[in-house]
């Protein structure tokens, strides 16, 4: 279909951006010690998603992706933070204990992540189908409210046990004060 | 004529490059020239006819000076912001039909694409503000985010009411969609919903809004917040700043062009073309500046209620009614 040279190797190389945008920006959101660095990782990782999910051909999601996570997710989280945050964090002599946690936590998190590649690699999975929408307005609008309504709706339970809970937790904090 | 694929996105790039650049100097050399008609002063006069070589002057100017990142500052993002405000605008300029042949990426989200990328401009200005460690920068971050995220929710809501008048997401099949004479503009399309020009009254107060545009100016109040939080900002770190500002603008006067004004359709069902378009999007642009110039700016208070209170009821209202009327009629 086209002729520019060395088309291939450039969407490879968008492609292993997107993958390094979501690895590196996990790990920033990981391992950095401020609360709003974090937070832009965890942006950059998101933007990555999103470019691996438009590799996937669905743009809708892409989209989507960065709508929630990064415009109205993350804006929120530094919203909170930026108001609560004090200026220089405290540094923290780390702990014993917290050094064996450490380990067990990246030994449990390294199996796992083992245990999903191989299945991911070498697993059965069946073949999937042929894909028969093109992924517009209305195909997405039909699926949600006929195929996908009982996990669209168990969503919205989610959510709200989420505001239930947070409601819980900011009434619990003030009657302590 | 056709240009080979990548060759013409190549080109496209390009062009929204330079259409950007020479925007955003020359709706400033506008913005200052209409100020001072509005004023009943001469604007800039000195450089050029008419001041006309004005902008490149700043331009030179801010290049030429140095670029402080003071004591104190999250120096990687405090360098980050201003990129991180001025590249979401160009990826979402790609995909606006500047004309039935003339437009970047046609893909059929595009609509949501814009506002995707739109979303990213309020965590820069945040992300400026925080990383320059100064009281007038946080605060100015702070009224940011509750002046964003007020007029996110009518704006989004309007973009609803239009996705269901048009069924369609792809910017280009809205324009061709209003096809034909001024009456079938979407402003216009009474029959769908008598409250259309109500609804891009909601939608262009938004806009204005969310650009951080007078009256709505909270960010950049000069007489409260020195820049706000672009204090600390120094030559073309603020210069960027103030180019993705004229740049948002440009977005979203040619984003109410496409949705409510046809586009590049002429208005007497003759002769479509880009022309219609830059003159319908440079009206809606003139319209901003002389907003700015007329109206004093808001207290913060008047604005969180103008959305929470006024606009944010209208709009569900008018999606309410729109969505009755669809099923009636």
């Amino acid at each position: 279909m086209t002729t520019f040279p060395a088309a291939e190797w450039i969407s490879t190389m968008m492609f292993l951006l997107a993958l390094a945008a979501a690895g590196s920006g996990a790990l920033i959101a990981a391992l950095s010690t401020r609360v709003i660095r974090s937070v832009c990782g965890l942006a950059i990782c998101c933007l990555g998603l999103s470019g691996l999910y438009w590799f996937l051909h669905s743009p809708f999601l892409a989209m989507m992706e960065i709508l929630i996570y990064v415009g109205a997710v993350c804006v929120t989280i530094v919203f909170a933070i930026m108001l609560a945050e004090p200026d220089e964090p405290a540094q923290e002599e780390p702990r014993k204990s917290a050094l064996i946690w450490t380990g067990v936590s990246l030994t449990v998190a390294l199996a796992l992540f083992c245990g999903l590649a191989h299945l991911g690699v070498r697993g059965n999975w069946q073949e999937a189908q042929a894909r028969t929408t093109d992924g517009s307005i209305r195909e997405i609008g039909i699926s949600l409210l006929t195929t996908y309504s009982a996990a669209f709706e168990m969503i919205s339970l989610v959510l709200l046990i989420a505001i239930l809970g947070a409601l819980v937790i900011a009434r619990g904090g003030r009657e302590h004060s | 004529m056709t240009v080979p694929e990548p060759y013409r996105l190549i080109l496209y790039l390009a062009g929204i490059l330079g259409f950007v650049g020479l925007n955003a100097a020359y709706l400033v050399w506008v913005e200052r020239k209409g100020a001072g008609r509005f004023q009943r002063r001469p604007g800039p006069t000195e450089a050029g006819p008419a001041g006309l070589l004005q902008p490149i002057a700043d331009a030179l100017k801010l290049m030429s000076k140095q670029l402080l990142v003071p004591a104190g500052v999250d120096r990687t993002l405090f360098r980050v912001a201003p990129l991180l405000m001025m590249s979401p605008v160009l990826i979402s300029l790609a995909v606006i039909p500047w004309s039935e042949s003339l437009a970047a990426r046609n893909i059929n989200v595009g609509l949501l694409m814009i506002f995707a990328f739109g979303s990213i401009n309020v965590m820069a200005v945040m992300l400026g503000g925080w990383s320059s460690r100064n009281k007038y920068a946080i605060i100015s971050a702070a009224r940011v985010v509750s002046q964003n995220v007020a007029y996110e929710i009518p704006m989004l809501l309007v973009i609803v009411t239009m996705i269901m008048v048009t069924g369609t997401m792809d910017l280009n099949e809205i324009v061709r969609q209003q096809e034909g004479f001024i009456w079938n503009w979407n402003i216009f399309r009474v029959w769908v919903n008598p409250l259309m020009p109500l609804t891009f009254l909601v939608f262009f107060t938004c806009m204005l809004a969310e650009t951080n545009r007078a009256p709505f100016d909270m960010a950049e109040a000069e007489s409260e917040l020195v820049a706000g939080a672009y204090t600390e900002y120094s030559s073309m770190g603020f210069g960027v700043f103030f180019m993705a500002e004229y740049a948002n603008i440009l977005l979203g006067c040619a984003l109410g062009t496409v949705l409510f004004l046809g586009g590049w359709q002429s208005p007497i069902g003759i002769l479509p073309g880009v022309f219609w378009f830059l003159a319908k999007m440079y009206f809606l642009i003139f319209t901003v500046v002389w907003i700015r110039w007329t109206f004093p700016r808001t207290q913060f208070y008047g604005l969180l209620n103008l959305s929470w209170k006024i606009l944010i009821p209208l709009s569900l209202f008018t999606l309410i009614l729109t969505s009755a009327m669809m099923k009636l009629f």
